[in-house]
């Protein structure tokens, strides 16, 4: 390995090994496999490779969420990791959460409250407000959680705190707010 | 980003002998920093080791009651553990005082640790960047640079960068050991004090890691119990950096630790600041800033670091 400088210094353009891979998704429930370059970003297997536009490119840096998805049933920044290091893993998309006949509960809820105005971040807060009531159940604490031993409470300032990676430019906050209360409060 | 080859490994000490054998090879772990900089073409390696084959992702005692915590314990498990949130408080308020819900999901110990700064001309390849592009000069430094978000202590004419990271101050209160494999397969400890460097005249040279080395784990010694608190102060209550932090963990008889985050090079702490806690936030800040070298736009950040620290040691009074 070397150091950054050596790195700058002179481009070796010999690779050791190929710039292409094989990676085996399990995208909602489906087997794909794939030839990808080993640059392609899990995000970009899915909109380019498998068409599955759902998942949203807002920033392409971890900064934004609206590539947010779920890897192995933890969300994650679908831009920041690469196709290649998923081979076996599961993957869920918003296509695999609901259909527009048979929706998720929250998909159902952001309707109900209009919890979106053009719709670019949607799928990226559905995921993460999906997994934000997940985590809530299952104990894990957050920045606003004030008794580390005792269970988080479903209350908005903790949802507001868990949802806050997902950015929203057409300000929707107060009403996304809302559905995720709603479908919190049914369970 | 520049093509590069990939390969998956399965054991630390191989994983770390190939990196010492290819060139310019880098280990990827949860990816979130490497893959952004390897799309801004700060970081262009040549070859990519997948390490999160290895294991190494269990939280364990250890024989002196501590934990070892495995380098690819990601940082929502970490801050979620039983143990750490009982024993270890400033530890999960740390890591939840950072980055969001998503990224901890993928962010892991050993990479959390590596994270490169956040200085905004470090991100940016058409500006002078000693970091970035060793001799090029720092714009960070230039008369009228934006440096209200960068380091007033430990930094230097070179770089003036803050390290990032939140779980690292934490760590740094708890006196934390880093664990680590040759490429010739001797292991070694380092304490995490002495693992980030200063800048000096060489802040290309961030860390005390040989060519190839692997981080295993990182160790915490026994608990040592009393009041623990980390202090985030940002430009947004979340998902944002900090300009100030503070880990602070006071004992019963006013004694304990304090380290600083994002003022410095690395986790900020010492032991003469330590032993000044019983007489307040001002005596500890005169000691931690003595040598320091702010920026007009920074400057701020001297009394907020007090300020922080006060808020947090009255919280700790009760
Ligand atoms: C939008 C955004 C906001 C963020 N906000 C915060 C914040 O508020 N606070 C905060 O602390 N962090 C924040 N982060 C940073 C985040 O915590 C780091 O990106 C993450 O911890 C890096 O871990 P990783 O496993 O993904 O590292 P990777 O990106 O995989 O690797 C980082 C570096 O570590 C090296 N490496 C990884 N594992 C090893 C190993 N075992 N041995 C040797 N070298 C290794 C890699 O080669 C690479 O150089 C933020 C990131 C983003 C994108
Ligand atoms: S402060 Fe450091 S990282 Fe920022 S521009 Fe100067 S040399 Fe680069
Ligand atoms: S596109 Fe992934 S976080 Fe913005
Ligand atoms: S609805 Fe437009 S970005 Fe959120």
């Amino acid at each position: 390995m070397n150091t950054h400088s050596d790195m700058q210094a002179g481009q070796d353009t010999a690779l050791p090994g190929p710039t292409t891979s094989k990676t085996r998704l399990v995208v909602n429930g489906t087997e794909r496999v794939l030839e990808v370059d080993n640059r392609t970003t899990l995000l970009d297997a899915l909109r380019e490779h498998l068409r599955l536009t759902g998942t949203k490119k807002g920033c392409d840096h971890g900064q934004c969420g609206a590539c947010t998805c779920f890897v192995n049933g933890q969300r994650v920044n679908s831009c920041l990791s690469l196709a290649v290091m998923h081979d076996g893993d599961e993957i869920t998309t918003i296509e695999g959460l609901g259909t527009p006949e048979d929706m998720d509960p929250l998909q159902a809820a952001f309707v109900a409250h209009d919890g979106f105005q053009c719709g670019y971040c949607t799928p990226g807060q559905i995921c993460s407000a999906k997994a934000t009531l997940e985590e809530l159940r299952a104990g894990i604490p957050s920045h606003v959680t004030k008794d580390l031993l005792a269970n988080p409470p479903l209350s908005p300032e903790e949802i507001k705190e868990r949802m806050s990676g997902n950015i929203c430019r057409c300000g929707a906050y107060a009403n996304i707010l809302e559905a995720v209360l709603d479908v919190a409060e049914a369970r | 980003m520049r093509a590069f080859s990939y390969e998956k490994v399965k054991n630390p000490a191989g994983a770390a002998a190939r990196a010492a054998e290819v060139a310019n090879a880098k280990f990827v772990a949860g990816g979130t920093n490497l893959l952004d900089l390897m799309k801004l073409e700060i970081e262009t390696p040549l070859h990519l080791i997948d390490v999160n084959g290895l294991g190494l992702d269990r939280i364990e005692g250890t024989d002196d009651g501590g934990l070892r915590i495995g380098t690819l314990v990601r940082n929502t498990a970490l801050a979620a553990d039983e143990r750490v949130k009982r024993d270890y408080p400033v530890l999960t308020r740390a890591l939840m005082a950072g980055a969001s819900g998503q990224l901890r999901n993928k962010a892991t110990t050993g990479g959390n640790l590596l994270q490169r700064t956040r200085c905004p001309y470090f991100y940016d390849t058409a500006m002078a960047c000693n970091k970035r592009k060793p001799g090029s000069g720092c714009a960070a430094q230039a008369p009228g640079a934006f440096s209200r978000q960068l380091g007033v202590v430990g930094v230097s004419e070179a770089c003036i960068a803050t390290h990032p990271s939140d779980m690292a101050v934490a760590m740094r209160a708890l006196d934390a050991v880093v664990e680590t494999v040759m490429p010739e397969g001797e292991t070694r400890a380092i304490p995490l004090a002495d693992f980030h460097l200063l800048p000096g005249h060489t802040p290309e040279v961030e860390t005390a890691l040989k060519p190839g080395e692997l981080i295993t784990a990182v160790t915490l010694p026994a608990p040592v119990g009393g009041h623990q608190s980390y202090t985030k102060v940002r430009d947004r209550s979340s998902y944002a950096f900090a300009l100030v932090s503070v880990a602070l963990i006071r004992q019963p008889d006013g004694s304990g630790a304090v380290a600083l985050g994002g003022v410095a090079p690395k986790p900020w702490r010492n032991a003469a600041a330590d032993k000044l806690l019983p007489e307040g936030a001002k005596a500890v800040m005169a000691e931690l800033m003595k040598d320091a070298r702010p920026t007009e736009q920074n400057r701020y950040k001297i009394k907020l670091a007090e300020r922080t620290l006060a808020s947090a040691l009255n919280e700790a009074k009760g």
